[in-house]
């Protein structure tokens, strides 16, 4: 390790190494990534599937072969890596604290911080459940870690209560190794998962799939032995009558992604509501000068393909700001309006020439609608879908034309 | 006879249309890329899938893998059997060949460099 960088990257998963890579291509020489496992890759090491890398390689990847594509490039790079180390607290001032076992206690003060902590499983489906805390029941990525790295089955009957991508993948996946998948139940009168994992992990292997319909009680004391779900009506909730029972002994959440934002909370940064990530501008970077992040720690991505493009922008907004320094910003807000739940980048610094790419959700399914951006009641631009679904992210990409036009902030909402 | 499927060659999951008349594949309808066409294809006659899982090492480590090309999905837990009955005795890097013909042509290959 060094005494001083330009940059250091917190996270060694798809979303620092891509940023990493690009800030050295981009100039910036003197680059850290700090990893807490003992190996680079993030999260991508555990998800064996293929699937991953077609919009960016062209060919169908498992998560390891992506990863290892950026690991390659990274260490092809006078980059430097500490594996094994935890990073305790960001500060405004830049000022990362960190340990491991061969420094112990540490802090560095770079020039520029790049975020990419990724996302962590969402666990509060888990408190509204009825019933004792017994063993087996687990978040689906626990699982896949289990699975898949430890070499163990958490267990040999399964019911899963969401319909995440994670958690189809897992139906799959435990199936595959000998377990019997019960149900896949999902609250929602859809499946925020993939259709193509629907397909390929549920259907596939007669795995039925509940929609409208959630756990209502879990069973069992030292270990699970069953759990009851139920069909919710249009509240969410449960319809007395439609109790239905299954005797099983594991249990496995997938019920969404949030952000991993402690550090980000710990250094005061602006962080929007909506996305649980920071608030940045159209080059990622934070309301704290020098600050940048990028990949699941702002927004949830689909498909790590985008993970990388959006870490790409951030690696080299890094780098400029390393070389040339601060530069003054010059912001309209982009507001989500009718029928969108966020809008990233949250802010657009018109001082910063070039195209913007506006990522968004919708709130709900849409069929034959239409995106309108507008600003100060003025539409800049409108784009016509056929369909719009919550799980899949919409992009809209503004000139730098369009931007200069508009007066006020920029909204973003969707026309039935 | 007409056949509807919901492409998985990519996260866009196309749904296509497949007339088959006297086995024989008639028309594909929906996709948007020849990649659909040709899993159209293949699906009403002869579904295959890629096959990803893990094998386990003298170790103890896991190491990831899948089949090179699709496999009978008749065949998957065939070719599960398989890759469960193998202990990794030496290194590999990713694409290196753990076993051949899994199932007809398809290998098993390494998605992970494994250096003990
Ligand atoms: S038809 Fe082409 S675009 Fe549609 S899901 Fe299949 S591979 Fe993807």
């Amino acid at each position: 390790m060094k005494e001083n960088y330009d940059i250091v990257i917190i996270g060694g998963g798809p979303a620092g190494l891509a940023a990493a890579v690009s800030a050295y291509d981009n100039g910036a020489k003197n680059i850290l990534i700090l990893e807490r496992e003992p190996r680079l890759g993030g999260i991508l090491n555990q998800c064996i599937h293929n699937g991953f890398g077609l919009t960016r390689f062209k060919e169908s990847l498992s998560g390891p072969e992506y990863a290892y594509r950026f690991i390659k490039e990274v260490e092809a790079r006078d980059i430097d890596v500490l594996l094994n180390t935890t990073v305790l607290s960001l500060e405004d001032n830049k000022t990362i604290t960190a340990i491991n076992s061969e420094y112990g206690v540490f802090s560095i003060t770079p020039k520029a911080v790049i975020l990419s902590m990724g996302c962590r499983e969402r666990s509060r489906g888990a408190l509204n459940i009825p019933g004792s805390r017994p063993a087996g029941i687990y978040s689906a990525g626990t699982a896949q870690k289990y699975v898949n790295i430890k070499g163990y089955l958490p267990g040999k009957r399964v019911v899963i209560l969401g319909s995440g991508d994670i958690g189809l993948i897992m139906a799959r996946r435990m199936t595959l190794e000998g377990a019997k998948v019960l149900a896949v139940c999902e609250i929602m009168p859809y499946s925020s998962g993939l259709r193509r994992n629907i397909e390929q992990c549920l259907n596939d292997f007669n795995i039925p799939l509940y929609l409208n319909h959630t756990i209502t009680k879990i069973e069992g004391t030292s270990r699970v032995t069953g759990v009851v779900v139920s069909k919710v009506d249009e509240n969410k909730q449960p319809i007395e009558g439609t109790e239905m029972h299954f005797d099983c002994d594991t249990v496995l959440f997938s019920v969404g992604l949030i952000p991993e934002n402690e550090l980000t909370k710990g250094a005061g940064i602006e962080q929007s509501r909506n996305t649980r990530g920071a608030v940045v501008y159209q080059n990622r970077e934070t309301m704290i000068d020098g600050i940048f992040a990028c990949g699941n720690v702002l927004q949830v991505h689909d498909l790590v393909d985008f993970v990388s493009e959006e870490s790409e922008i951030a690696g080299a907004c890094a780098a400029n700001y390393v070389l040339n320094g601060r530069q003054e910003h010059n912001p309209i807000s982009c507001i989500n309006g009718d029928n969108i739940s966020y809008v990233l980048p949250q802010k657009i610094d018109k001082n910063i020439p070039g195209n913007v790419k506006l990522f968004f959700r919708v709130r709900n399914t849409f069929k034959h609608c239409k995106i309108v951006v507008e600003s100060n009641g003025v539409v800049l631009q409108e784009k016509k879908k056929l369909i719009c679904v919550p799980g899949e992210m919409e992009t809209v990409i503004l000139s730098s034309d369009v931007i200069a036009k508009a007066e006020g902030d920029i909204v973003v909402r969707l026309e039935c | 006879m007409n056949k509807q499927l919901t492409c998985i060659e990519c996260p866009m999951g196309c749904l296509i249309e497949v007339e088959v008349e006297n086995g024989a594949v008639k028309s594909v309808k929906g996709n948007t890329c020849l990649r659909g066409k040709m899993y159209a294809e293949n699906e009403v006659i002869c579904p295959l899938r890629v096959v990803t899982s893990t094998v386990k090492t003298v170790s103890g480590k896991m190491v990831s893998v899948k089949t090179d090309k699709p496999v009978r999905k008749s065949e998957i837990f065939e070719v599960m059997k398989k890759i469960n009955s193998l202990t990794l005795d030496r290194n590999v890097v990713i694409g290196d060949v753990i076993l051949a013909n899994i199932d007809r042509d398809a290998n098993l290959v390494a998605t992970q460099n494994y250096n003990d």
